[in-house]
């Protein structure tokens, strides 16, 4: 019980970065990461040892953020799905790549694509794991993490528009 | 047939080190004929750096403490529910006693142990600073409304210390009830997370004062002390320290 705890508080400054990013605000983001320690918590019996502990722990906050997102979605503009990020990129300053930029950009994302880009590109974890992680096929988190990437870099090099196909020579 | 080309596909699973080494060849060699691949793999590379020069930092912040704490005691770790409704019945439980209590509170405190106020604003700061949805029920952007009410409501001049100076930010109050009638609760906190509540209650006798008194319940730090017609506690799960600076900004904004 005690070395679950500590394997547990290991993984805490993982979890909070990438709530940070998902969420891209610090106090929103550490009350994700009590809300899925909490559950964790209330959960434990199904925990089997032996099993992935960090893979089930984003599991368990993928489904708090989405349930979270979810009861957002009502009064707010918050959207899970790929096509609702279509908005209209704003340019920014072709050659400027900053911390804020990245950002804004992030932001403007789907919740599903940022997933799996955040999952891939923080945690680094192998596509077969993000596939577990968010319950999703491994076809999916490929278009996820194309598409995400794509808009990020446009809107970083000050693309505007959303990410449109590259023209075929 | 057209010439083979690098699909995104190739790409992003090149970066990510999804592909077996024969594959990573295949695609190694189709790049060095393909510039404009060449270049895209770049600016992907590119967009997963910044993603990492922007969030990796988090890594090393200090994790606040409420987030520790859920997974630090045994109790909670098994039963956080049932730990917050005994919190919330010891709260009641304290209420009913506080009667019976009181009768010994003035020798009791004489020998350094807290008054039972003290102790109900601990007790209110362990059942309200954890809650992620309701800390508070007036935020800190309805602050002259916050005032305002919960003036009304104890029948004394509230003010709200601002603690930017010492990284605190206000997030709001709630009324709460008190041993003889309604007290007030404001939770503050830092960039963290950490969060702190300063428990304000009117007192009978309206002229005196009292220095900062420490009191420790479990892991929450508690000063206390008297000011005029207010009994005011500052408790938070920060060191004793950090803790009576806090407190000190409180006493002078109060007492300029």
């Amino acid at each position: 019980m005690n070395e679950f705890g500590t394997r547990v508080q290991e993984l805490i400054p993982r979890l909070r970065r990438y709530a940070r990013a998902l969420t891209g605000e610090r106090s929103a983001a550490d009350d994700l990461v009590q809300d899925t320690l909490e559950r964790a918590w209330n959960k434990l019996h199904l925990w089997r040892d032996g099993s992935d502990l960090r893979a089930w722990l984003f599991t368990i906050m993928h489904n708090v953020h989405v349930n979270q997102v979810r009861s957002r979605a009502a009064s707010a503009t918050v959207s899970l799905d790929d096509e609702a990020a279509d908005a209209p990129v704003r340019p920014t300053q072709a050659d400027m790549l900053e911390v804020r930029d990245i950002d804004s950009a992030l932001g403007r994302l789907s919740v599903h694509q940022r997933e799996v880009l955040l999952l891939v590109g923080l945690e680094r974890m192998s596509y077969d794991e993000t596939a577990r992680t968010l319950g999703i096929p491994i076809g999916t988190v490929m278009s996820r993490l194309s598409r995400g990437r794509e808009r990020l870099r446009a809107a970083l090099a000050g693309e505007p528009g959303p990410a449109n196909l590259k023209v075929v020579k | 047939m057209n010439k083979p080309r690098v699909t995104e596909a190739d790409l992003h699973s090149y970066l990510d080190g999804e592909l077996p080494a024969p594959e990573r060849a295949r695609v190694e060699a189709l790049l060095a004929d393909d510039s404009d691949a060449e270049q895209r793999l770049g600016e992907y590379r590119q967009v997963v750096d910044l993603l990492r020069e922007r969030y990796d930092g988090v890594l090393d912040e200090p994790v606040p403490q409420r987030l520790i704490a859920v997974t630090s005691t045994a109790k909670r770790r098994a039963f956080p529910v049932l730990l917050r409704c005994a919190a919330v019945f010891a709260w009641v439980a304290l209420g009913g006693l506080a009667g019976w209590h009181l009768h010994g509170v003035q020798t009791r405190e004489d020998r350094g142990a807290a008054p039972v106020w003290a102790h109900r604003a601990a007790v209110a700061h362990i059942v309200y600073s954890p809650e992620v949805r309701h800390p508070v029920e007036v935020g800190a952007d309805q602050e002259a409304h916050l005032v305002a009410w919960l003036s009304k409501r104890l029948g004394t001049q509230l003010r709200i210390p601002q603690l930017g100076a010492v990284g605190y930010s206000l997030v709001g109050g709630r009324l709460l009830p008190g041993e003889r009638g309604p007290a007030a609760q404001f939770m503050y906190q830092d960039a963290q997370g950490q969060r702190l509540t300063l428990y304000v209650r009117t007192n009978r006798e309206q002229n005196k004062e009292t220095a900062f008194r420490f009191a420790q319940d479990g892991n929450v730090r508690i000063f206390y002390w008297v000011d005029r017609s207010q009994g005011l506690a500052l408790s938070g799960e920060i060191d004793k320290e950090q803790l009576l600076r806090v407190a000190t900004a409180v006493y002078q904004q109060l007492n300029p």
